[in-house]
């Protein structure tokens, strides 16, 4: 079994998202082993970008920081091997195509398989442009997570039908970031996936308080956060490692609470 | 020239974007093909274009400049002549007029010199839609009068504070702003770049530029220019003077990039002389970059061709050969700019400086019995200030 399936293995998956390299590598570095241990069942590890157009305000100051503190491609693979030897988590990069089409899309997909990263998710490479990457990510083993948006409607079968890891289903129209409220018809979307294909649904964009995460994942597999945690890292830097962790240890309870739920219907 | 795959010059091209967008530009692909052969929607675009815009563009012999350089003969293709002042209104009427088709009620689009937003806010106007503008937050400072230029004619003007704070982020953030929004409106872009299908779309509604050299040349001189030449950011009037051209080999095609301080220093915008092949902004194509993929912060005394990138269908021009692709600095550029006013009367953009900074060079080499067409994009009224601020004189504007 894969690291990633694992991560969804009889339970909700609580999935976290953190800038690679924010406000430096050693910070992420000592922090992803630690998201783990406090209940992360998938870290998601954005390679920063200069341009990065899906993110909201949050996610792009941060990987202006990243970049500003010297964060390479190269220095993330470095600190991924590492990072590999104290933990066994699925460990997925989040990045646009630019950089890994720079790096070499063949070199940069064998480079993330040797220093244990499972999946890559690539946000400006939609279902028709996917021949970019797809033969890479095969032959390296790597997974390529697939994104359904409220806007794909019909292209759900489509895409959710090749979709490897788990589907990434974007919750909300714009770009990531901290929302008040979600309005889209999650329900909807996920069974729309589930209708023919059995791969994980785990639902992201705008996910940041505990009662969010239990109600969005009544129904998906998982759900994911970047903005909140990206932002705990902006207000502590250095010191983020504890209170991302207490954040971690909320969320995951939250969504945890299914898990019990499923127990005692089988009990 | 000829797309081989959907929305693909050679290998440049794509649809590079999240999938919250596919079904938008999906849709606007849509509408685009089943009205662009539409005779009620051609014949309501070429009224916009003749009674309102004022096409067909002159073609101007340019006798004195021709005479002083010595060598070919000069045209100038005015798009400077324009309403609103350059090439862009050819653009926006054609998309803001498929908005309306398509039943939006609103568009949005990116600027870099004001030149785009000002057309587009226009277009608007014209056609009783809302409009906003993103424009990077040192091009406001720039071009401040074309910001007030946008609020009169009744759009928003969003000054975009992320990143280098110039055209490409003015991209970003009119992306961000239409992912988030794409029921009642439409991202009118502002070039051949983009997504597919916009570099097709913004290359047809261009390309009337050289469809109106080839014909007024012929009625002039009887036969074909032996260049044509253009400055190139995104590339959209270069394309639109080149287009009709590609299928003529005798015919050479020029395009000029923005080399700022030089192409040996760090603070220039020339895309073919110092970029490589990467994914960016919806699109396969040429981009100054770093090793890892981090797009460059660029510079251009020119707010219009300050961008990291170059439509896909130029990078394929590029690539077989067919169109050549040359460096001008700002210091050629200005002087251009200068030289022209000068001997001709006509104040080019400084955009368009570039075109006629490389005219220059190249005229005195061919012989007198040869022709040369510069496409004029603009009209320089709104570098005045910069100008004189380059050559160390204060006014107020």
């Amino acid at each position: 079994m894969t690291r990633i399936a694992k991560a969804f293995e009889n339970q909700k998956a609580f999935i976290a998202f953190v800038t690679g390299g924010d406000p430096d590598i050693e910070t992420t570095e000592a922090l992803i082993p630690e998201m783990a241990k406090a209940g992360a069942d998938l870290i998601e590890i954005g390679i920063p970008f200069s341009d990065p157009i899906a993110e909201g305000i949050v996610i792009q100051e941060a990987d202006i920081r990243a970049l500003a503190s010297g964060t390479t491609t190269d220095k993330l693979f470095d600190m991924v091997a590492r990072v590999r030897q104290k933990t066994d988590v699925a460990l997925v990069f989040m990045t646009y195509m630019n950089p890994v089409y720079t790096y070499g899309t063949e070199r940069f997909m064998k480079k993330c398989a040797e220093v244990g990263i499972d999946g890559v998710i690539i946000p400006d490479v939609p279902f028709e442009e996917r021949d970019e990457v797809k033969g890479y990510c095969e032959a390296a083993g790597i997974e390529l997570v697939s994104m359904i948006a409220p806007t794909s409607k019909e292209r759900i079968h489509m895409i959710a039908k090749e979709a490897k890891g788990f589907l990434y289903c974007v919750s909300s129209l714009g770009v990531t970031g901290v929302r008040s409220k979600i309005t889209t018809n999650i329900a909807e979307m996920v069974e729309q996936v589930k209708q023919v294909s059995d791969v994980p649904c785990a639902i992201g964009f705008g996910i940041s308080t505990p009662e969010q995460a239990y109600e969005m994942t009544q129904n998906a597999d998982g759900a994911i956060v970047g903005s909140a945690i990206v932002k705990i890292v902006a207000k502590y830097g250095k010191d983020c490692k504890k209170p991302v962790c207490d954040y971690i240890r909320e969320m995951k309870t939250a969504v945890a609470k299914h898990n019990v739920n499923q127990c005692q219907e089988t009990a | 020239m000829a797309e081989e795959k959907k929305g693909r010059y050679g290998l440049y091209g794509g649809q590079y974007i999240p999938e919250t967008l596919i079904p938008a530009v999906n849709e606007v692909e849509e509408a685009y093909e089943k009205y662009k052969n539409d005779p009620e929607f051609q014949k309501e675009l070429h009224d916009l274009l003749t009674k309102y815009a004022g096409r067909p563009s002159l073609l101007y012999y340019a006798e004195k400049m021709t005479k002083d350089l010595g060598g070919a003969k000069i045209y100038l293709k005015r798009e400077d002549l324009n309403h609103t002042g350059s090439h862009k209104i050819n653009n926006v009427l054609g998309q803001v007029l498929l908005a309306k088709k398509m039943g939006k009620t609103r568009v949005i689009a990116e600027t870099g010199a004001g030149q785009h937003g000002v057309a587009t806010a226009t277009a608007a106007a014209l056609m009783d839609m809302e409009c906003e503008i993103f424009m990077g937050k040192e091009d406001t400072d720039r071009q401040v009068l074309n910001c007030y230029r946008m609020e009169l004619l009744g759009a928003k003007v969003h000054p975009v504070t992320s990143g280098t704070m110039t055209l490409k982020d003015a991209v970003n953030e009119t992306m961000r702003e239409w992912a988030s929004r794409m029921d009642d409106t439409l991202y009118v872009l502002g070039s051949v770049m983009g997504p597919h299908p916009f570099p097709m779309i913004v290359r047809d509604f261009q390309k009337i530029i050289g469809e109106e050299i080839r014909e007024q040349l012929m009625e002039a001189e009887g036969k074909l220019p032996d260049a044509v030449i253009a400055c190139v950011g995104g590339g959209s009037n270069a394309m639109g003077a080149f287009y009709d051209f590609i299928k003529d080999p005798g015919v050479q095609l020029i395009g000029c990039e923005a080399a700022g301080l030089g192409v040996d220093n760090p603070k220039n915008a020339a895309t073919m002389a110092n970029g490589s092949v990467g994914i960016f902004h919806g699109m396969k194509s040429y981009f100054c970059q770093d090793e890892y993929g981090q797009i460059a912060p660029v510079y251009s005394i020119s707010a219009g061709l300050d961008y990291p990138g170059i439509g896909p269908e130029h990078a394929n021009l590029s690539e077989t050969g067919r169109a050549q692709y040359v460096p001008i600095t700002d210091k050629e550029a200005v002087e251009a700019f200068e030289y022209l006013s000068r001997v001709e009367g006509i104040i080019p953009a400084i955009e368009s400086s570039h075109a006629v900074a490389y005219a220059r060079k190249l005229a005195p080499t061919m012989d007198k019995d040869k022709i040369i067409v510069v496409n004029i994009s603009g009209r320089g009224d709104k570098d005045v200030a910069a100008i004189a601020r380059y050559r160390g004189v204060e006014i107020f504007d």
